[in-house]
């Protein structure tokens, strides 16, 4: 399967990227990683008549831990939060999320932004940026703004980005060292997508009563999503095999999942309710 | 569009339409027919190359993005007529059958061996995970591979 034919640029700043993007009128596309877009023009479920590639602009792979929290430059591949040995305090939930995405040779291509902009349902980034409300700063024609992740993912491939935005930043907030946390996502083979998956963490009270619950679910939906009522379950509870079961039984009737050839929907709605009951358990050992 | 870059150790330059791959590049226009294509959308791992001594796909990359950049395919793991330790090590444990997945296979496990030497049979399972053999010959692969990593190892200062 060969490429539609396409034209090319390769601009030196973010704001010829922007203006090259706004004269595309649509009909241009982004270049990060391209280890979702080449794929899917290979396939002609896309075929932008020009794609404006990022890789000279460098300043956009970097990784910035502040007090604040982390700061993911949108063409950071997974290879450099995989080798970036600070994130192993600074978000371990992110580093385990990201251990996850894809084949060794995508990994050294693969971006954030470039995941985070593609919106596939079952995709690890957009789960973490929704179960972490992050915030996903772009800069477009009118200029910059911040689109916080709950907003951002508005159906399978669907994003809140205007044609002439580019991803630019993804802000975690800060971590704190005594968060309990996990990631479980299952897939038939290593590297493939996630039948479901759910990122989760809270943190606990001098008490030891669980608190600021999230719990995110991945390829259950039409969309990365938080379960509130699973969260519900874990709040105000101290986290044990009971509390466990509670949530994972609350997150499995919290989600509608589509049928599909890899998984039917009755078993990706079980195998979510195991996933967030095993992740809970492996939080709170 | 013009592109030049490195290929093998040798310098590049090359008039290509942006919507060609690299792969499709290094066999076409360099006839450089080492890098099998597969499946040409980034699930087979047969076209594996090395740009910038990182392992990828090259069905997924396009020529017009290695610009500048360092390739290397599977004719430049070796320089003379002679097999690699990693090469020899597939011949010793028949970890080839069709071979069509070979060069993705040792260019993966070259990577892998160049950065991790004593990666064990897990994570060489995890890395070769990107790289499908239809003759379903993985258990040799592996063992392959394992035997290659002294090969690999530095000699003690």
């Amino acid at each position: 399967m060969k490429l539609p034919a396409f034209e090319y640029a390769c601009p030196a700043t973010l704001a010829e990227a922007v203006a090259l993007l706004a004269a595309g009128d649509g009909d241009a596309k982004v270049l990060a990683g391209g280890q979702s877009l080449v794929p899917m023009m290979a396939f002609r479920v896309a075929s932008p008549a020009l794609l404006v590639d990022l890789r000279k602009l460098a300043g956009l792979r970097r990784i910035e831990i502040t007090d604040a929290g982390v700061r993911l430059g949108a063409m950071a591949r997974w290879r450099d939060i995989e080798d970036d040995a600070r994130l192993d305090a600074a978000h371990p939930l992110l580093k385990a999320a990201v251990a996850e995405v894809a084949h060794y040779q995508i990994r050294n291509r693969g971006t954030v932004g470039g995941s985070i902009a593609h919106a596939d349902p079952a995709a690890e980034m957009p789960g973490i940026a929704v179960t972490c409300d992050a915030e996903i700063a772009v800069v477009g024609r009118a200029g910059p703004r911040v689109i916080d992740a709950g907003d951002f993912f508005v159906a399978p491939l669907t994003t809140a980005l205007a044609a002439d935005e580019i991803i630019v930043e993804i802000r975690l907030p800060a971590w704190p060292a005594a968060r309990r946390w996990a990631f479980k996502e299952f897939s038939r083979r290593r590297g493939d997508f996630a039948m479901a998956g759910t990122a989760l963490f809270y943190d606990v009270d001098g008490g030891g009563r669980a608190h600021n619950a999230h719990v995110g679910a991945i390829g259950v939906g039409d969309r990365p999503q938080r379960l509130a009522a699973a969260e519900a379950a874990i709040n105000g509870a101290a986290v044990d095999m009971v509390t466990s079961e509670r949530a994972g039984a609350a997150a499995s009737a919290a989600v509608t999942p589509q049928s599909d050839i890899h998984a039917s929907a009755a078993y990706r709605k079980a195998l979510l309710g195991t996933l967030v009951e095993r992740a809970l358990q492996s939080a709170c050992a | 569009m013009q592109v030049s870059f490195e290929v093998n150790g040798n310098s590049v330059s090359v008039e290509v339409e942006p919507r060609m791959t690299l792969a499709d590049c290094l066999r076409h226009v360099l006839r450089l027919t080492g890098t099998h294509l597969g499946c040409e959308h980034g699930v087979c791992g047969a076209c594996t190359i090395l740009v910038d001594g990182a392992a990828v796909r090259a069905c997924l990359m396009l020529a017009v993005q290695a610009e500048g950049s360092k390739v290397v395919t599977i004719e430049g793991l070796s320089n003379d007529e002679a097999l690699t330790p990693l090469q020899a090590s597939f011949r010793r444990h028949h970890a080839l059958q069709c071979g069509f997945c070979t060069p993705g296979m040792i260019i993966t496990a070259h990577a892998l061996l160049s950065e991790e030497p004593d990666a064990d049979a897990d994570r060489i399972r995890e890395v070769l995970s990107g790289n499908l053999c239809r003759c379903t010959g993985y258990i040799s692969i592996v063992e392959a591979v394992l035997d290659a990593r002294s090969a690999y190892r530095k000699p003690a200062p």
